[in-house]
């Protein structure tokens, strides 16, 4: 079974929930990793999860980028090791370029809170290939900066690739200017790499992981995280 | 010593909600020969360097490392000497 790390930087506060949706909930080895910590061992996926790291200063995630633990990370990245980055994970993501494009504030000015629908646009990943293209999952998200930005290359390119793994929709699933919560760019909600090994979303798939939390659909995540190595892409 | 003033803005080619935002209350304040209103950052700092150029390398290189985002931003800044 796949070993989990959700790395803890100051002013993360969704770690705990991804500590507990994949080690409580689904049941897979979970240990945290310290910011200034640069031990990755024993690791299969890392989790950058959701938060407010440095306060959000200068840019979102830009401080964060430079922690000791992100030179690891992008080494394991680099060796194929799984990682998913959750609203601010993303954002960091993005800072450190191991993701294209940049996150801007919402184009409404507004923090948003609550669920939204996503549609998922590739199951040709290690984090959905539990889902099927198509599928709308009810995911909530949280941020005031969650409007992705690519210039028009890196945008098509994203497009062309399937790179784009989660777009904000309507309940039906329809792609519509109405379901973008933050004015992201074609609606793009997670986008991952060219290897298909770093992703990146907004929604709190750690949020809706139990019946009780009111939606199970950000298991298809975790579940999707499980599948047998050779399963997944 | 060079006191750096370096002024971040975001790209012309991306959309600055947030400027559409203040120029619009600027204008239902009655000001509405406002345009083209363009929020940023300010950011000063202090370069221990006797020499300009080594000053200017370095704010150069802070700012393409750590303070811009390339991607949506862009920076210019200058240097006044302190003593």
């Amino acid at each position: 079974m796949r070993s989990f790390g959700v790395v803890v930087f100051p002013g993360s506060n969704c770690d705990q929930d991804c500590h507990w949706a994949v080690r409580e909930v689904i049941g897979a080895p979970c240990r945290y990793v310290w910011h200034r910590s640069t031990d990755l061992a024993g690791l299969d996926v890392v989790i950058l999860p959701g938060g407010f790291s440095y306060g959000d200063y200068l840019r979102t995630g830009a401080v964060a980028r430079f922690s000791p633990v992100m030179e690891a990370v992008a080494d394991f990245a680099a060796g194929g090791g799984l990682v998913i980055g959750i609203c601010n994970g993303f954002q960091i993501l993005l800072e450190a370029g191991l993701l294209p494009g940049a996150m801007m504030r919402n184009a409404g000015q507004q923090f948003v809170c609550k669920y939204v629908n996503l549609r998922l646009e590739s199951a040709a990943t290690p984090f959905t290939n539990a889902g099927q293209v198509g599928t709308v999952l009810r995911i909530p998200v949280a941020h005031g900066e969650g409007n992705y930005y690519a210039d028009p290359e890196t945008l098509a390119a994203l497009n062309a690739d399937g790179q784009v793994v989660f777009r904000y929709c309507a309940e039906d699933g329809a792609i519509t200017p109405e379901a973008n919560p933050n004015g992201s760019m074609d609606n793009i909600a997670g986008i991952c790499n060219r290897e298909r090994n770093v992703l990146g979303m907004m929604p709190h798939p750690e949020r809706c992981s139990e019946t009780l939390l009111n939606s199970t659909d950000g298991r298809l995540i975790w579940e999707s995280l499980l599948q047998p190595m050779a399963a997944s892409l | 010593m060079f006191k750096a003033q370096i002024t971040i803005t975001l790209k012309k080619t991306v959309l600055d909600a947030q400027g559409a935002t203040v120029q619009r209350a600027l204008y239902n304040l009655g000001y509405e020969s406002v345009d083209h209103l363009r929020m940023g950052k300010y950011v000063e700092l202090l370069v221990n360097s006797g020499d300009e150029a080594s000053a200017r390398r370095q704010v150069d290189e802070m700012c393409r490392k750590l303070l811009v985002n390339p991607i949506i931003e862009e920076y210019r800044f200058e240097l006044v000497p302190v003593k």
